[in-house]
């Protein structure tokens, strides 16, 4: 089996059994994201919390794909940047609400996440990373030369319209409520992914593929089944982004937005329910606050994420679950 | 007398680069006996197995299993017709609780297949008792909520037995079950699969002879990828191809 894993993805700190205590204390945890979401804005701007739940739910669906079916994508940028181009797109010309603009920007993942995914999954570990890279660098100069992306420009000054036909996105804290709600709805469902029986299936093939697939688990079909959910809520991440930010642009499809999915995902704690939030929220945070340094901010990044590696190979998350012995 | 064969090849050849690992190699398994395939190292023994639990494919031959052609099945919808593997490493999913893995092969016979991603996991705590039972009848209570990594060499082996007793096969293949184990664990895990064995065939692949002397109906024994005997262990002990192969092979 020198082929099946050229990362080892078994996650170290998710190594802990779920037990039914630890969901409750899971549970607790939702309730204090929930409170803390309500009284973020008091204390910081609404547009950089935006930003880091955008981020964090990519960095979650991505977390997904990685941390639970033991694939690591490297073009999850396809994805995530395809899906705000097409959001940003019918809302723009097309004259959608953004609840629809966001949802034919989520379909776009989905369905690219099925062309592509189909494709990838036929290879293992290395094999798979790089026809993930390859496939996503094609969607790339694809969204450089068509003519409805806007090529360098991108598409600007998308209107975030008014929700359902009714409520005005205009107003930061409006538009701050409804990415909360998208943001929350896309964690529990990836949470019940997790806990699912098909979690327990997709778990399974994580750990020892052949025997998965020797008790009679076409896994192919199960871990089809993982990269399109998870591109399709990292299309869903990407679709609110557009709305928020009202533009669509190359940086969101570009290989280096793939590369920051898996930095988030490896600082806050590959295979752990809540590291990539805490990852999304470092990264974004040092992007964000060191912005005055320029070019030093890739460098800052680039020691810390040598850091995580050397200090704590399993991430914040990691780290913490394994000193209270819980898995997180 | 007409012979009741649930599993047989024909002809059946794997060549790799123009090496033969399996050279035309005919096999008839009885069905509700222990079959032993043995032969020296590089006699295409664990080849010949991977071919028919379709982790390869023959470059040319057939496999018929319960008179239905499974050459060309994948490995996993060969597993739904009964026909199930072990490994020779112990094959176990180490960051599932030893209940969960025993689980996840009752989940697969009793529910099928699993995409239901909406659902909570606690559907699957129907399964639970029965999982205990067998994880219980292997001699792992005490460790039920302990993850399969943590276990001992033997216990994983014990784990990977109730894990397979779990699909409820109706033929096993067995890839060396001694393999790497002390003499205790080697009668303890006789007597397991004879026990096993009721109501079920069995195949296995062994690296030594006087291992499955006592444990196999018949036994054929493979040599450079073709079949250099068959029958007894009297008969195939005696037959002086098999003591050169062996010998031979010994003092190479």
């Amino acid at each position: 089996m020198a082929d099946t894993a050229a990362i080892d993805v078994a996650p170290i700190a998710a190594a802990l059994p779920t037990r039914r205590d630890d969901k409750a204390l899971h549970r607790m945890i939702f309730v204090g994201i929930a409170l803390l979401l309500i009284a973020a804005p008091l204390v910081l701007y609404p547009v950089y919390l935006m930003k880091v739940l955008c981020f964090a739910l990519f960095a979650l669906a991505f977390n997904l794909l990685l941390g639970y079916g033991g694939l690591l994508s490297f073009g999850h940028a396809a994805y995530f940047g395809m899906a705000s181009y097409l959001c940003a797109y019918t809302a723009k010309h097309l004259g959608f609400t953004p609840e629809l603009a966001i949802l034919s920007g989520t379909a776009t993942a989905a369905v690219l996440g099925l062309i592509f995914g189909s494709l990838a999954i036929r290879r293992q570990g290395i094999y798979f990373s790089m026809i993930t890279l390859a496939l996503a660098q094609m969607a790339f100069f694809f969204s450089l030369q068509a003519k409805f992306t806007g090529g360098e420009d991108g598409i600007q000054a998308v209107p975030r319209g008014n929700l359902f036909g009714v409520f005005s996105l205009a107003d930061d804290r409006a538009m701050y409520a409804v990415v909360c709600v998208v943001f929350m709805a896309g964690m529990l469902l990836i949470y019940r992914i997790i806990h699912s029986p098909f979690g327990q299936v997709l778990k399974a093939i994580r750990d020892n593929e052949p025997r998965a697939i020797s008790l009679g688990y076409r896994a192919n079909q199960y871990k089809l089944a993982v990269f399109v959910l998870s591109a399709t809520l990292a299309g869903l991440a990407g679709s609110t982004k557009a709305i928020v930010f009202q533009l669509a642009s190359l940086t969101d499809v570009h290989w280096s937005m793939s590369g920051e999915v898996v930095l988030m995902t490896l600082v806050g704690g590959m295979g752990t329910v809540f590291g990539p939030i805490v990852g999304a929220l470092v990264i974004v945070t040092m992007e964000t606050y060191l912005a005055q340094f320029g070019a030093w901010v890739t460098i800052i990044q680039g020691c810390v994420f040598v850091l995580c590696v050397l200090l704590f190979r399993e991430g914040i998350i990691g780290l913490v679950a394994k000193l209270i012995r819980k898995p997180l | 007398m007409a012979r009741d064969v649930i599993l047989a090849t024909d002809g059946l050849t794997m060549e790799f680069k123009g090496f033969r690992a399996v050279n035309g190699v005919k096999l008839e398994v009885e069905r509700g006996t222990i079959h032993a395939l043995i032969g020296p190292n590089g006699a295409g023994k664990t080849t010949c197995f991977n071919l028919l639990t379709k982790f390869l494919i023959p470059t040319a031959g057939t496999i018929r299993y319960k008179d239905k052609d499974i050459t060309g099945m994948r490995a996993a919808d060969v597993a739904r017709l009964g026909l199930v593997r072990s490994f020779q490493i112990s094959a176990v999913f180490p960051h599932l609780t030893v209940t969960e893995n025993v689980r996840i092969a009752l989940q697969r016979r009793l529910r099928g297949d699993s995409f239901d991603f909406w659902r909570p996991e606690k559907v699957l705590r129907a399964l639970d008792g029965e999982a205990l039972a067998l994880v219980e009848a292997v001699g792992l209570s005490d460790f039920a909520d302990s993850l399969a990594v943590e276990l001992s060499y033997g216990r994983k082996r014990a784990l990977e037995i109730a894990t397979t007793l779990a699909l409820d096969p109706e033929m096993l293949l067995l890839d060396e079950p001694m393999a790497g184990m002390g003499h205790e664990d080697v009668d303890r895990t006789a007597q397991l699969i004879r026990r096993v064995s009721k109501d079920r065939t069995i195949l296995m692949v062994e690296h030594n002879l006087s291992v499955v002397a006592s444990l196999s109906d018949r036994i054929t024994v493979l040599a450079r990828g073709q079949v250099l005997a068959e029958g007894d262990y009297a008969t195939v002990s005696k037959d002086p191809r098999v003591v050169e192969a062996y010998i031979g092979a010994g003092h190479a």
